[in-house]
This record gives structure tokens, sequence and C-alpha cells, in this order.
């Protein structure tokens, strides 16, 4: 059912448009790859479900590799443009482009795929077929929602996501899944439908469901305002923002590993990556207008979310906590209006796709053991699970934003911008590093540290194999990006510049 | 014109009845054993009438039957699609049917006899035809919802259906005949003339137009209109509620289009006020009463209510592209609840009704296939991507917005969102929870083709929908609607 890969050659805004179509393979390769797992796979055979699931993500990762390989980091112009006629009628393209701000997400994405599929390997043991199958289908989707040109395509997409992501928690889930899965599911839609009405008024102003055309289209004050509010409220429920966040925890808890890792590491960071690609370039008069509003949204977020992750009692739910305040530092940034603040966002969204990976993972690798994410059942793991206990040393301090972890590199950035805008804007954001560093350090010793707590501890064996190479993959990826993040950076740059410009301009 | 026969206008329509009253004939010379003659006999009728009509098949339109019937292509196309809906519909229903002593001739010729109904509904150019085809239309459901004769709960949808049907029937055309009182005439197109030239009297034709409003909003099952759904669709054995719910939704769509743009368009202030009541009452009531519903069959008629709703949303913009939005949506929707009609039949075995939520329980544990399937068929509901009920939620609101209704798109949105609430929980029944019925799905060979296609076909026109959107706008730019 592939829509017609046709490329049109001079397209105004388009450069460097390939002969293989890359991003489209990003798409469809884990897709198709999940449809065949779900035809091929049966429960009795369950390995070969693994095998065919792993070979496709791979695939799926290998083929996003040219993206980065031939990224031309001197345009901001979008790049590996496809576009097709979709639906004429409305005149809906299948198109698909990325730039330096999308491009580093479509990798990010497939990388947690393969870690994704890896980590359910063993553990995973009902319906592995379905399992598989719903995180590849689901990776394909998350990457045509970074791709996406096309409003409709878009829409089409960011809502398709959420179907694979209510079944991996309701069907794969804990004790309190169906609660979870539904209010993860109505919370969410809630968001996006106010969003198709937005949507589609954007079409009837400009005739036209390109979402770079609309960059350019004159709006009115009350209409921006209007359509801020419907983006504001798709987009602030997916990053979540406080105090639409509250889904956030318990989808968390109740998801299995898998879920909970592409929950943090990708379906977050889309509905960051909506404020950037939606609200900033089509709205910059409302979002200069409301950036108050936002800021301070998402210091709450940062401060208050902060102590709240502090007197958590579960892992599981301390780490959703702690990711809904760095998303506040995503937000705060982005309504900071410079350089230094969007690109650190940006960092901080990679960075935060690995870390948040890393502790569901790690937290998923004791909760196999144990089958609590209770901190309270813990205690001593060090003592048994040596290589852990490193490996979860450096991830808790890369979620602290220690420097040569990737988790500075962003928070750096955006506190410099915010001192830079205001003192003491810049003091409020800063003191979440102190908290951060607090509900961290403070879990991971009451887990790790200390001496043994009960036999269940005593009995733990250290990692496997297959779980070494997984938290050694990641780790390689927070160490990178810590200690040379300028190709990240590099990457960014040229759009974030023009995006800046493009905010900067008034629509009135 | 008038004086014109063009005899091969009513074609498929010749086709039916000769089709139904040879049936009927045969049918009593056919042993208990064989009845599976004058089953494929009624397929062969609908075989053959869908190709006399893509043989005839018009780009303009004619008048025949000295102006009785118009054939154009928005003629043909629903002519194909009702059709198609019938024959889907005796392919899931007949084990059903086969289970409850119901597979006989006369189930067969009241179909067909209902579906002639439908197509003069569709065909209609003058009050009066199409006042025929409605009633023809009406008395074989009647009979049909009552076929199952010692069945007290049938009898009483039937007799509910009856005098309700009636009464609304009376409406109608107590305005139709107010209408003609103000206008002088029975043909849509003089009475079209007459209203937009104001030769005749304001306040008649209101009141005229209140009434006909009512008994269209009536066959349509709009709120505040829509009390006979949940019984008539609980009560009637699955297989008929499965034809109710899916063909006369394109008939009555048809009818409604002829009677108040085709004739009453110069009316269209006041129709679009009385449609916007009729619409927001639909959308909200049937989606917060499906909420309450433990009756798959009464939850999915409370969904036909809401989804009605949504495409009177299209229609009350009363212009060409919300007609086609309209039209998009009836025809996905007909598709969409086809499917879910025939996924609630396969599930109903001899002496059991399948009609409960928890019937649906860990379907996905005894059958994969037909839950994803019926899930494709609750997104879809739902106005979820990648799914066929997306781009006709998509549309509708599109004509919406377009004319500037952007508030009644933010409460359809919202409203959908409720649907959205139910229709997952069919979800989480299959998906979620352990089966409490362990019996394997049996299912026939030519019921499983079709109703796989039909599933997989709302995923496959939700991501290609330009062919049907296509049609649909064509469908109308040919048959000369504003």
């Amino acid at each position: 059912m592939r829509p017609r890969r046709e490329q049109r050659s001079g397209e105004a805004a388009s450069v460097g448009a390939p002969l293989t179509p890359y991003l489209s393979l990003a798409i469809w390769v884990p897709i198709v790859a999940g449809v065949a797992v779900l035809v091929v796979g049966r429960d009795r055979e369950a390995s070969f479900a693994r095998w065919i699931a792993f070979a496709g993500a791979l695939a799926g990762f290998l083929v996003t590799i040219p993206l980065w390989a031939n990224f031309d980091t001197t345009t901001s112009a979008m790049q590996f443009v496809e576009m097709a006629d979709w639906i004429p009628r409305f005149d809906i393209h299948y198109h698909l482009g990325v730039d330096g701000i999308s491009m580093l997400f479509v990798l990010l994405n497939s990388f947690i795929t393969v870690l994704v599929v890896w980590a359910g390997w063993e553990v995973i043991t009902v319906r592995v077929a379905q399992y598989m199958a719903a995180f590849l289908i689901m990776s394909g989707l998350m990457n045509a929602v970074f791709a996406a040109l096309d409003g409709i395509l878009f829409y089409l997409v960011f809502e398709a996501m959420l179907i694979p992501m209510y079944l991996i928690i309701g069907v794969w889930g804990g004790p309190n899944r169906v609660y979870a899965a539904v209010k993860f599911f109505l919370y969410t839609l809630l968001g996006s439908l106010l969003m198709l009405v937005a949507l589609i008024y954007l079409y009837s102003v400009s005739e036209s469901f390109e979402i770079l055309e609309w960059y350019n289209v004159p709006l009115a004050m009350p209409a921006q305002i209007l359509l801020f509010v419907a983006f504001f409220l798709a987009f602030a429920v997916k990053v979540p923002m406080w105090p639409v966040h509250t889904w956030l925890p318990d989808a968390h808890v109740e998801a299995p590993t898998g879920g909970s890792v592409v929950l943090a590491a990708i379906t977050l960071k889309i509905g960051a990556y909506g404020f950037v690609r939606f609200i900033l370039p089509i709205l910059p008069d409302a979002s200069r207008y409301l950036s108050g509003f936002v800021i301070t949204l998402s210091l709450i977020a940062v401060i208050y979310i902060g102590f709240v992750a502090l007197v958590q009692t579960d892992m599981k739910k301390l780490i959703a906590y702690s990711s809904i305040s760095h998303m506040g530092f995503v937000t705060l940034g982005f309504f900071l209006f410079s350089q230094l603040g969007i690109e650190g966002a940006l960092a901080q969204m990679i960075s935060h796709g690995f870390v948040s990976a890393a502790m569901f993972l790690c937290v998923g690798v004791m909760y196999d053991r144990m089958h609590s994410r209770l901190i309270a059942d813990y205690g001593g793991v060090v003592n048994t699970m040596p290589k852990f206990a490193a490996f979860m040393m450096l991830f808790a301090m890369a979620n602290v934003g220690l420097p040569g972890t990737s988790g500075f590199v962003g928070e750096f950035l955006v506190i410099l911008a915010a001192v830079k805008a205001n003192f003491w804007l810049g003091f409020a954001a800063a003191v979440t590093l102190i908290l951060g560093a607090a509900y961290t350090l403070w879990m991971y010793k009451r887990v790790i540290f200390g001496d043994v707590a009960n036999d269940n501890v005593a009995k733990l064996t250290d990692l496997s194999r297959r779980e070494f190479w997984l938290l050694g993959a990641v780790a390689a990826a927070v160490l990178v990006m810590g200690v040379w993040p300028k190709p990240f950076i590099d990457v960014m740059h040229t759009s974030v510049t023009d995006l800046l410009q493009i905010v900067a301009r008034t629509k009135l | 014109m008038l004086a014109e026969l063009n005899y091969w206008t009513a074609l498929p329509e010749i086709v039916i009845l000769t089709a139904a009253s040879l049936i009927l004939l045969i049918d009593l010379f056919v042993p208990d054993d064989r009845r599976y003659i004058s089953y494929w006999l009624t397929q062969l009728a609908l075989l053959l009438a869908t190709c006399v009509t893509l043989t005839t098949l018009r780009i303009d339109s004619i008048k025949g039957y000295h102006g009785l019937i118009v054939d154009d292509m928005l003629a043909d196309f629903l002519r194909i699609a009702c059709f198609g809906a019938v024959s889907l519909m005796l392919f899931y229903s007949r084990a059903y049917l086969a289970a409850r002593n119901l597979f006989r001739g006369d189930v067969f010729v009241l179909t067909l006899f209902a579906l002639l109904g439908m197509q003069v509904m569709i065909t209609g150019a003058n009050f009066l035809t199409l006042y025929l085809g409605l009633e023809l239309m009406s008395l074989s459901l009647y009979a049909l919802v009552a076929s199952p004769r010692d069945h007290p709960r049938s009898s009483e949808a039937a007799m509910k259906y009856f005098v309700l049907g009636a009464l609304a029937s009376g409406m109608l055309l107590y305005g139709l005949s107010m209408i003609y009182g103000a206008t002088g005439s029975l043909d849509l197109d003089t009475v079209a003339r007459v209203i937009y030239g104001r030769q005749g009297s304001g306040l008649l034709l209101t009141f005229g137009l209140v009434f006909v409003v009512s008994g269209l909003a009536f066959k349509l099952a709009v709120v505040p209109y829509h009390m006979w759904v949940p019984d008539v669709y609980d009560g009637a054995p699955t297989a008929i509620t499965l034809l109710i719910g899916t063909a006369p939704k394109i008939a009555a769509f048809a009818m409604t289009l002829r009677i108040l743009s085709g004739a009453l368009q110069g009316t269209a202030i006041d129709w679009q006020g009385m449609l916007i009541i009729l619409c927001v009452l639909s959308m909200v009531l049937g989606n917060l009463i499906a909420i309450s519903q433990t009756n798959i069959k009464r939850m999915l008629a409370y969904s036909t209510i809401a989804n009605m709703g949504y495409m009177l949303l299209g229609f009350l913009t009363a212009n060409r592209y919300g007609f086609s939005a309209a039209m998009f949506y009836t025809v996905s929707y007909v598709l969409t609840s086809l499917a879910s009609f025939g996924i609630v039949l396969l599930l109903s075995r001899q002496g059991f009704e399948s009609d409960q939520l928890d019937d649906f329980k860990g379907l996905n544990q005894r059958s994969p296939w037909w839950a994803f399937i019926m899930l494709l068929v609750m997104f879809s509901l739902a106005g979820l991507p990648p799914t066929i009920g997306f781009y006709a939620k998509f549309m509708v609101i599109e004509a919406a917005v377009n004319d500037g209704f952007v508030w009644l798109a933010v409460i359809a949105v919202m409203t959908s969102l409720i649907g959205a609430f139910y229709y997952l929980r069919i979800v989480k029944l299959m998906y979620f929870d352990d089966p409490v019925e362990t019996q394997p799905i049996l299912v026939r060979g030519d019921t499983w083709i079709a109703l796989s296609a039909n599933g997989l076909l709302l995923l496959i026109l939700g991501v290609l929908p330009q062919q049907l959107i296509g049609l649909c706008a064509i469908a109308l730019t040919q048959s000369n609607f504003p």
C-alpha cells in the first residue's frame, strides 16, 4: 500500500533529493517487517518471530545511517525530499523530508527500536509476534511523524501510532494496565483532535496542507491565539507539560519495559518536536505573546515535578516524573527564542532519549529478576550485581546532568540561555540540577548501595550477555554525546538559525 | 423532456423486481434442504443488477418514465453501493439464518423488495416516486424484523418499528402535500424552480419543510427521532439488523439529498438551521448514551445515531463539497457497519446470540484475525487513522470549517472523543481480557473471504482514499447539485 514514490525535482524548498528514498525506507522497512512478523510468527516458535523482528529493526536502523552520512549541514532546507500526489481533492501529498531538527530523531527512533526488540527478547513470552510487530509498526509510524511535511500525513501517523502503544500497554502491561492504557489513549486523543480542526482551518486559509507553506501564511492575532491553543493542547499532552502530565506516570508504571522505553525516548519527543515544527514558525506572534505562559508552565514542571519525583517509592514512577521535569527544560528552551535555548532544548531531547531509555532498561533488568519496582524492596544490589551497578551509575549521572555525559550538554545550554534572558529565570532553572541530583542519586543509593537488604537481593545474578551489550550500546551513546557533542549541534545549527529568523518575523 | 419514457433508466429496478418475483415462484418448488438455490439466485440477481447498472452507466443526468425517475451518476453509484451492501449482508448472515430456521425464500424475497424500495428512493425525481420507494422499503423491513414469528422480542420490535415508521411516513407525506400546495408541483425540478422564483407562499412552504425534515430525520435515525433505533436493532434478528443498519442509510441519504437539495435548495437557509440542531443533538446524545450500553447491538445503534449526526455535519453546509463529504461519510459508514455486524454474526451460533459486549472478551486469543478485523472496525467507527473512518470525519469537518462552522467542528471532534471511549472498550475486551467463551469460531469459506476483504478495505481505503473521494465528488458534480 505504498503511495507512489515519484520525486518532483525542482521543489522550491528542497535540495539534494536522493535517488534512494531513504526516508520512505526508514518508514516502510519496519512496518513491512512488523507485518511479516505478524504473518509468519506463531507463539510456539517464538524465537523465529524474534529473529525476524530483530532483522527488521536492524535493517530499519541501517537504512537511516545514510541520512546522517549524506546530511548537508550548510543548508536549512529540507533534505531527502520525497513528494507524491496522494489525495488530489484536498491537495494532500505524500511529502517527506528532514532538516537539522528532525533528522536526528529519525536516527534516535530507529536506534531505540533495535534496543527495544532486544530488550524484549526473553522477557516477553506471550504473544511474542504481536509484541514485536507492534513495536516495529510503531517505529515506522514515528519515523513518519518526524519526516512528514504534509499536515494530514503528520496527523495520520501522529494518531495512528497511538494504536500500537495502546495495545502494548494493555496487553503486556502490569496489573493496572487497562486503566493506564485507556487513560493514555484518551488523554492524547483529546489533545490531538483539536489539532485536526486547527490543521483544517489552516487549510481553509492557505488552500494547502504543506507545513512549510503555512510558515508564510499571514494570520491575525485572534486566529493565532486560537490555533495556538489547539496545537498547544495536542503537543503539551504529548510532552507532557504540567498540568496535563498525569497520564504519563500511569502509562510508564504499567507499560512493559519496552513500552516505557519508547514512550520516554521517542513519544515524548514528538510533542516537543511539534512545538518547533508547528507552533513556533506557524504562530510566531502568538508564541511570543504567550511565551510567559509557557515558560511558567515549564518552570512549574521543572521544579514542582522535581519535588514530586523526590518522594516516589516506585522506581518507574520516579523516572517518569524525572522525564516530565527534564522535558520542562525542553519547552523552556524553545520559548526563550535564542539560538542557545533551542539548540540546548534539542540536545536535551536527544540526550533524554538515550538516558531515559537507559534508566527504564535498568529498572527492567531489576524487575525481570525481582518482579518489584519498589525502592524499598531493594538495597545493596551492588554486592550481587556489580556490572549492573556500574552501568546504572553512569546513567544516573547522565540523568543528573554530570559534565562528560550527554545530559550535561542540553541542560547547560538551556540554563545559559535562560540566564541571558533573565537571571532569575536561569536561577530557577538551575535549581533543578540540585533536585535532579537529589532524587536520582538518592534512589541510586537506596537501591544499589548498603548491605544486602533481603534474601531476594542476595539471590540476584549479574547481567546476562544480552543485557550487558544492551546497556553497553546506550552507555556508548551517552558518553559520545557527552564528550563530543559538536556533530550533534552542527547538524542542528543552520536549521535552528533559520527557524529563529522565521519566528522573529511577524505574520499579522 | 417529460414525454420520454426512456425505459432503460430503470433497468436495474426491473432486474431486481423480476428476480424477486421469479425467486418467489421458484422457491415454492425448492425442497428445504436445497434452500441454497434461492440464496444463490438472490446473489446472482444482485450481481446481474450490478452489471446492468454498470453497462447503463451515464455521465449525464436523464429523466425517465415521464419525469418520475432520474438516472444519473449519483443514482448509479449509490445503487451499486446498495447492491454490494445487500450482497455482503447475505454472505455474512447465511450461517446465522440457517441456524435460526430463517434461511427461507421469503426472507430473500423481502430483502430484494426492500432493496427495490431503496433503489426507487435513490432514483426518484418526483415526491410520489420517492414516497412509494420509502414505503416499499419500510414495509418489507417491518416484515423482516418480525420474521422469527414465535419470538416475542422481534414481534415487539417490529410493532414499534411499524408504528413509529408509519408516523414518520405520515409526517413526510403531510409535509410533501404542503409543499405541493405551496408550489403546485410534485416534480422535484419544478418545485425547485418555483421556489427560486418565489411564487409560492413562504409560510406554507416552511411548515411543509418542518414536516419533511422530521420525516427524513426519522428515516436517518437522528436525535430526537431516534427512539426506535435501539429497540429495533436489539429486537430484530442480527442479520436483519445488519440489513437495516446499512443499505437503507444510503437510500435515506439519497432521498434526503434529492428532496432537500434537489427540490428545496431555495429554502436552504431554513433547513440548515434545523439540521444544525439535529446534528449537534445526535453527536452529543448518541455518543453519550452509547457509553452506558452493555449490549453490542444497542451500542451500535447509538453509534449509528451519532454517525448520522456527523453525516449531517457535511450535509448542512448545503453546498456540493458538503454533500460529497456527507456521501463519502455514508458510504464509508455503511462499509464499516457491515463489517461490525458481520463480526457479531460470526460470534453467534445455534441458540446463542452473541449480543453482549462481554462476548468479545479475549477474542484475540480465540482468533487473532477476527480480533484484528474488529479492531479496524472500531477504530474506523471512532474516526482514527489509518482507517476510512478518519477520512470520513476529516471530510465532513473540512466541509464544516470551510463553510464557517468552526464551532460545529469543535463539537464534532469533542464528541468523537467520547465516542472513542466506548469503541476502545471493545478493543480492550478483545485484547486485554481473558476469554469466557472457548468455542472455536467456525466460518464458511465465502463468509471468511467476504468479511476479511470488507475489513481490510477499511484499512486500504484509509490509506488510499483518493478514488472513493473522487468518485463521490464526480457523482455529485455530474448530477446538477448546487
